[in-house]
């Protein structure tokens, strides 16, 4: 198992610069929503952000299916590090939410609007997996129950962005639906920008997470050898 | 500012903010395993000290 982190620069590296630019060309270049007004700034953080957070907890899942798979313990702490920055992201995904609902709805949440209640749910279900994880004392038991946890939580993920496409929606909008994507070729090129810095920024934090994990256990297993 | 500009510049503020606070805990984590692998070279030079007649292992390259 490697301690470098070769990774996690580069895509840091390409997070500030995709990031910059992407803000950038919201404020300087995207037009104005026609119906919303200015307010609709907020999706090119926010769906970005929420997108980041589905693909942190489907790596997540993805790592724990590995361990499941090959019985390979370095897949635990991958699958704990993605849920770790998937959490983080669900975070930053509900306050920007409550944010842009406060302007366009005049509320801070609506209990009506399933999407928003299903990623709730989502976001609570993985919050309870550091409840599970720390409940149970290291090793291969703590590890297996921990991936059978986090591949449950992930059916959710198409449930919640689907949900407002099956089941329609009051409040909350679809941009991306059957017919096409509903925005101007420069909005779309703004959000596709900052998507892509939200993910490398996701994932230059996910390596540096993981990298500082395995030095902290190395360090405990290098203490427990000179003690 | 409007209104709406306020709201826009709050969402953006929190993400910078969030991003920033991740920086400052894993910068202290880091001072923290510093200061055990420090502790850790004081402890195996102490204990090389006590036994000056073995041979001292080569490290592995990594």
């Amino acid at each position: 198992m490697s301690l470098r982190n070769r990774s996690g620069p580069a895509l840091a590296v390409c997070a500030f610069a995709l990031l910059l630019g992407g803000i950038a060309l919201v404020f300087w270049w995207a037009p104005t929503d026609a119906d919303q007004g200015f307010s609709q700034k907020i999706f090119y953080i926010h769906v970005p952000v929420a997108l980041t957070a589905y693909a942190c907890f489907a790596w997540g899942a993805w790592k724990a299916l590995r361990l499941l798979w090959t019985g390979n313990e370095r897949h635990d702490l991958e699958s704990y590090t993605a849920i770790h920055m998937g959490t983080i992201f669900g975070v930053l995904t509900l306050v920007t939410g409550a944010i842009w609902a406060r302007i366009s709805w005049g509320v801070w949440w609506s209990w009506g609007e399933r999407q928003l209640v299903v990623f709730l749910i989502l976001f609570l279900f993985y919050s309870a997996y550091f409840m599970l994880r720390y409940s149970i004392d290291p090793g291969p038991r703590r590890a297996r129950t921990s991936a059978v946890y986090a591949l449950f939580g992930v059916v959710l993920i198409p449930i919640s962005f689907l949900a407002i496409r099956i089941l329609g929606t009051l409040l909350h909008p679809a941009v991306f639906t059957r017919d096409g994507v509903g925005m101007t070729g420069s909005m779309f090129v703004t959000f596709l920008v900052v998507l892509a810095g939200m993910l490398c920024l996701g994932f230059a934090l996910y390596h540096t997470e993981l990298a500082g994990k395995r030095l902290d256990a190395r360090l405990r297993e290098l203490r427990r050898a000179l003690a | 500012m409007t209104t709406s500009e306020k709201y826009v510049t709050a969402a953006y503020l929190v993400v910078l903010a969030v991003v920033l606070l991740y920086v400052v805990i894993y910068s202290f984590k880091m001072a923290r395993l510093s200061q055990e692998i420090a502790e850790l070279a004081e402890l195996a030079r102490a204990r090389a000290d006590r036994n000056p007649e073995r041979e001292p292992e080569q490290a592995p390259v990594a």
